[in-house]
């Protein structure tokens, strides 16, 4: 049966408190899931309190200071800094977003900030998401032809074929779609979950693409594919304001004029 | 990612037809409900001895088990991760519905004839 209950090693207990030696006009508190497997203890809520004035504007800057200043043993993932590598995906304030482009002023009150839901921890804030690119490896997210360009050098599209791929090129695969979506989290080894059906849609939709009737005989499975019951979580989550479901409802649409 | 692939187009455009065919089939029992059912037994047999009625709430009842076992189907393919209670749930919900589908338009016959 699916778990509804976190189970006994899983329980986050209180943990650690760090607060500030001096008094500051703008503190903040930020409280962060902590888990290490070189130990056996239970994941617990760490408290750190910052100042405001002396940090970047950005929950992600909020980490990095913890991380330079107070605690260097936190992790978490991060690269770019400006929501195009995907790298600093998390639950912050109850959302999954990236860390880069949530701003500290839209959080009120404490900061929360948890790993992506659902997902195996390999530590603090950074799950495990080798099984999520495996299925997204599953739906060969390249270009397939077998023809030659006609000039022999590059596929033309016109500009009306081009913008049938806006909004699917943008992803940057975060994965706080999938991991927002319950249906991905009782059946994510069956469900491609969102994020990979964007990526399956993307191609799909590409005019230079010419296996798009094979990419649909894949995704025809009453798990991979219609275990998206619209709830709409991924699209009220995606932190670059894409649309999964409507991808998904398209591949839908597709797969019933194909039959 | 090596499960067996099962086709799933057919149950979702089921399910999405028995769903619009009972906008209308509801709407109108319940509105015959008001007016003639609930108004005591000699006029519900009256009302169910019309062709029409007779053959309406027949298609009710079909779509509604239809309808019923379909969306129980997914339910249960959610969130029961055991493999044999699983198919032995799915195939529960089957004969059930098919036994209530089959009782009740029986009755229905029953009454017309």
């Amino acid at each position: 049966m699916a778990e509804f209950a976190l189970p006994k090693h899983s329980k986050i207990v209180k943990g650690k408190e760090y607060n500030l030696d001096t008094e500051v006009a703008n503190p903040r508190k930020v409280n962060v899931y902590r888990w290490s497997p070189d130990d056996d203890e239970n994941p617990r809520i760490d408290t750190y309190t910052i100042d405001l004035d002396q940090c970047g504007p950005m929950v992600l800057d909020a980490l990095i200071k913890i991380k330079q200043e107070i605690d260097s043993s936190l992790t978490f993932r991060r690269s770019c800094r400006e929501g195009i590598c995907g790298s600093c995906s998390m639950n912050i304030d109850g959302t999954n977003t990236l860390a880069c482009l949530k701003s500290i002023e839209d959080v009120k009150g404490d900061i929360n900030i948890y790993p992506l839901p659902h997902m195996e921890v390999v530590k603090d804030l950074v799950p495990d998401l080798s099984k999520a690119y495996e299925q997204l490896t599953s739906v060969k997210p390249w270009l397939q032809s077998k023809t030659k360009p006609e000039d022999g050098k590059s596929r033309k599209q016109s500009p009306e074929q081009r913008e049938k791929i806006d909004g699917l090129w943008e992803c940057v695969l975060c994965f706080s779609c999938s991991t927002s979506c319950p249906s991905y989290w009782w059946n994510g080894d069956k469900y491609l979950g969102p994020a990979v059906l964007l990526q399956a849609y993307r191609w799909i939709a590409d005019s230079r693409d010419e296996n798009t009737d094979q990419r649909l005989e894949e995704l025809e499975d009453s798990f991979k594919l219609y275990r998206c019951h619209t709830i709409m979580n991924c699209t009220k989550t995606c932190p670059k304001g894409l649309n999964p479901a409507k991808a998904i409802g398209e591949i839908k649409k597709l797969q019933l004029e194909r039959k | 990612m090596k499960n067996i692939k099962t086709p799933g187009i057919a149950h979702w455009k089921l399910q999405r037809i028995s769903a619009l065919a009972m906008i209308p089939l509801v709407l109108w029992f319940t509105t015959s409900l008001m007016l003639t059912i609930l108004k005591g037994y000699d006029s519900s047999i009256n009302w169910l001895q019309s062709p029409f009625n007779a053959t309406g709430l027949i298609l009710l009842f079909g779509t509604l088990y239809f309808h019923a076992s379909s969306g129980l189907q997914v339910v249960i393919e959610d969130y029961v991760h055991h493999e044999g209670l699983k198919i032995a749930s799915l195939i529960l919900i089957k004969l059930l519905s098919i036994l209530l589908g089959v009782l009740s338009i029986l009755c229905v016959l029953k009454i017309y004839l």
